[in-house]
């Protein structure tokens, strides 16, 4: 009878304590950086956590059992995180803002990376902790640098490929003017002319920046501060928003991202697509894919020759917090090692950050678009590396949207993304 | 003389034996270590709803009174900003981006259209549902057979997952989907700005007139039938039935439905988000609160108490002013009639 009456009030004391340990994890940890963290635990050795987005292509697991095999008692634990990018900044800003000694090597999207190491979250690789990038393409160096400091090693990179319709186009076109005039050929055969990812979110961002660069502008300059009102951005712009006018861009372009485009293409209702080089095996092996030997690549056409791609990629960085910061340096020179780096092209055609790589014979057997991808990263030009990547990016996502749609001039578009982006490092 | 002169009159509540020196014991006594074993019981669950609720909440408002992270121009790293004042409100409610306008392309400019676009959805949503809602809920509250097979079936909208939803009317509304080959027409539905108001319109309500048609089920399912059969008698013809005796029955049901719906409206988050990223017009609060985070938390920490002020005042005057009775019972409260 007694434990009865008791029994009650201590199951609920035990479900609120269960409940109350769920909110696990602390506030928000201090916003200043913190040099000791920095300085603490260069030396250390143990077991190591890794963390990365999905691992579609099945290339990490293989690699880590390698390591650990290879190293006993310095073991590494593949923590996968979501597929969605935004899911996976914001998972790393949790983890980072709550101190987290767990996540020790992560996997930074290129354009997050200024963003972290500003707020003090990366581990600087100079002296103990650095690491040979001599063989690196130089714009993959460039991303994962911020202040004149290496914040991350390269991993893997991508940049914008051009597909087109061999049946119908034999030579590509070298210069967006000459791609432009060959919408004629689109057009009698009653299919669209060109597209690439003009839907309101960061794709639109690597459509824009491509279109300002190859153009000869550029959208930040060294300082920080916005350049998108030469009249080489303007004219970059410009392009996009006239062939959108004209209908050489078709009207439900501006709803494509990625996966739309990629579907038109592979329907044959498309000339000419600027997308990602995943296209290359599922336009080849899609049962659906009707263009399986009717496409071809080429590097994106510019103004006077090549044009000027976004880099895409990942960064491998080390946490200011990590315990055994000596074993994630030497997990890092292993991730990014020349073999690894041929295992990443092989297993998951994901493009290497090594440029003699780009030569290799068997290599090139395998992915034969590997040329024209080293045409492409060669000439590629980061998005803006800025600690206020966020911001700068919807400035010219929401602004070149409306100027492609016509909502807005050119000229009004570029001087709202001038004083968007100039207000964004406030 | 009968021995049975008066029923034994019972206590009206069970009463322990009473003690010495106590007055009136019986009610006092159990009410008093009731109470207590009452204030025990509940506080686990007090406890937990502030940690969970009252703190976030205390501690955005303290937030919002805090600048966000500046760039140190010396060391290009991200320091504290120190308090702030009203100026992240400033920010947002006169749209200032320093001391200069916010530009378009800045989440700063798009307050007060987002502030516009979320009552636009809010309002168009919460009529079509509650029109719609009431004919399903009428139906279903006669007696046929296959009634309950109906009002399982009708609950399917609401039982998916708002996120999945959003993909399926994604589908449904891209330019070479569903909507565009059935009505033979070539409209950009999340590429042009009224189609893409009106993608989101259709799909938010296709999701929940469901739970309204519920709501307002259970509140027609109170008044009996003998009030209807008398107007019969009477010569009601149906249409005064429906506005003299249906409405004002179902009014406090149907008031606590709609206030719920509003309130939901005023969040909405996902359908728009997935459907349009946004773009179009179709921006609405919470969309700009969760892209602010990802831009300096303080500044978001001050938008969300904004739409929380925003939202407090509609309810506050749904329930004052059109008598939406959300805690109490269906019948109006009046003096003297407590137990």
């Amino acid at each position: 009878m007694n434990t009865r009456k008791y029994l009650l009030p201590a199951a609920v004391a035990g479900v609120l304590a269960m409940s109350l340990s769920a909110c696990g994890g602390g506030g928000g940890g201090s916003t200043a950086s913190s040099g000791g963290d920095a300085a603490a635990n260069l030396d250390g050795r143990g077991p190591i956590t890794y963390v990365q987005g999905k691992d579609n292509s099945n290339v990490v697991r293989p690699l880590v059992d390698k390591w650990n095999a290879a190293h006993p008692d310095q073991k590494v634990t593949f923590k996968e995180q979501s597929d969605q990018a935004d899911q996976q900044h914001d998972d790393l800003v949790q983890n980072f803002q709550a101190k987290n000694a767990n996540y020790d090597v992560v996997d930074v999207d290129v354009i997050w990376t200024a963003e972290f190491a500003a707020k003090g979250w990366l581990q600087p690789l100079s002296d103990k902790m650095s690491i040979d990038t001599s063989k690196m393409l130089p714009a993959t160096v460039k991303t994962a640098t911020y202040n004149n400091t290496l914040f991350a090693a390269p991993q893997t990179s991508d940049g914008g490929i051009l597909f087109y319709r061999k049946d119908l186009v034999p030579t590509p076109p070298k210069t967006w003017d000459e791609m432009m005039s060959m919408c004629s050929i689109a057009k009698s055969h009653g299919i669209d002319c060109y597209a690439g990812q003009f839907a309101k979110y960061e794709g639109l961002t690597v459509n824009a920046a491509e279109a300002i660069n190859s153009a000869g502008g550029t959208i930040v300059g060294d300082d920080g501060k916005s350049t998108v009102t030469s009249a080489a951005a303007k004219a970059g712009l410009n392009n996009l928003v006239t062939a959108y006018k004209n209908g050489n861009i078709p009207t439900q372009g501006v709803t494509y991202q990625e996966e739309q485009g990629r579907q038109s293409f592979e329907d044959g209702k498309l000339l000419f697509l600027r997308n990602w080089p995943y296209v290359y095996n599922l336009a080849k092996t899609d049962g659906s894919s009707k263009v399986k030997d009717t496409f071809g690549m080429a590097p994106l056409p510019g103004k006077s020759g090549p044009g000027a791609s976004s880099l895409g990629g990942h960064n491998l960085a080390v946490s200011v917090y990590s315990q055994h910061k000596a074993t994630a340096k030497d997990f890092l020179a292993f991730m990014t090692s020349e073999e690894t780096e041929k295992f990443y092209a092989t297993q998951g055609s994901l493009a290497p950050v090594i440029g003699s790589l780009y030569d290799d014979p068997t290599l090139v057997q395998q992915l034969p678009y590997l040329p024209v991808l080293k045409t492409s990263i060669s000439n590629a030009v980061p998005r803006p590396v800025s600690p206020f990547y966020p911001a700068v990016t919807k400035a010219i996502q929401d602004n070149a949207y409306a100027a492609i749609k016509g909502d807005k001039s050119v000229d009004q578009a570029m001087t709202d993304m001038d004083t968007a982006i100039n207000s964004a490092s406030q | 003389m009968s021995t049975l002169a008066q029923p034994k009159r019972a206590p009206e509540t069970p009463s322990p034996k009473p003690k010495k020196g106590q007055k009136e014991v019986g009610q006092d006594r159990a009410a008093t270590s009731q109470g207590r074993w009452a204030f025990w019981l509940i506080s686990p669950a007090l406890v937990l709803l502030a940690v969970v609720i009252v703190y976030p909440v205390v501690n955005a408002i303290i937030m919002a009174f805090q600048k966000d992270q500046g760039l140190d121009p010396v060391t290009k790293v991200f320091v504290s900003g120190g308090p702030a004042g009203f100026d992240n409100f400033v920010h947002w409610l006169a749209q200032q981006c320093g001391s200069a306008a916010c530009a378009p392309g800045t989440l700063g400019s798009q307050f007060w259209s987002a502030v516009g676009t979320t009552f636009f959805f809010t309002v168009v949503t919460v009529v079509l549902e509650t029109v719609l809602g009431f004919w399903m809920a009428v139906i279903m509250a006669r007696t046929f057979r296959g009634r309950s097979a109906l009002r399982a079936a009708v609950l399917v909208p609401w039982a998916i997952p708002t996120a999945v939803t959003a993909k399926l009317w994604f589908f449904i509304f891209a330019f070479d989907g569903i909507a565009n080959k059935l009505f033979g027409t070539a409209i950009l539905w999340t590429g042009s700005e009224w189609p893409a108001r009106w993608a989101i319109i259709i799909s938010d309500v296709w999701k929940t007139t469901p739970f309204m048609a519920l709501l307002i089920l259970a509140g027609l399912q109170i008044i009996p039938a003998e009030v209807y059969e008398a107007a019969k008698v009477d010569g009601a013809s149906a249409w005064q039935r429906f506005t003299q005796i249906t409405l004002p029955l179902v009014k406090p049901a149907l008031m606590v439905a709609v206030l719920f719906r509003v309130l939901d409206a005023l969040r909405m988050y996902d359908l728009p988000a997935i459907m349009t990223q946004g773009s179009n017009g179709t921006t609405t609060l919470s969309i700009l609160v969760v892209d602010q985070i990802r831009q300096g938390f303080n500044s978001a920490a001050a938008l969300s108490t904004i739409t929380f002020l925003i939202i407090f005042l509609v309810a506050f005057i749904f329930v004052r002013f059109l008598g939406a009775n959300a805690v109490a019972s269906a019948t109006p409260k009046t003096k003297g009639q407590e137990k």
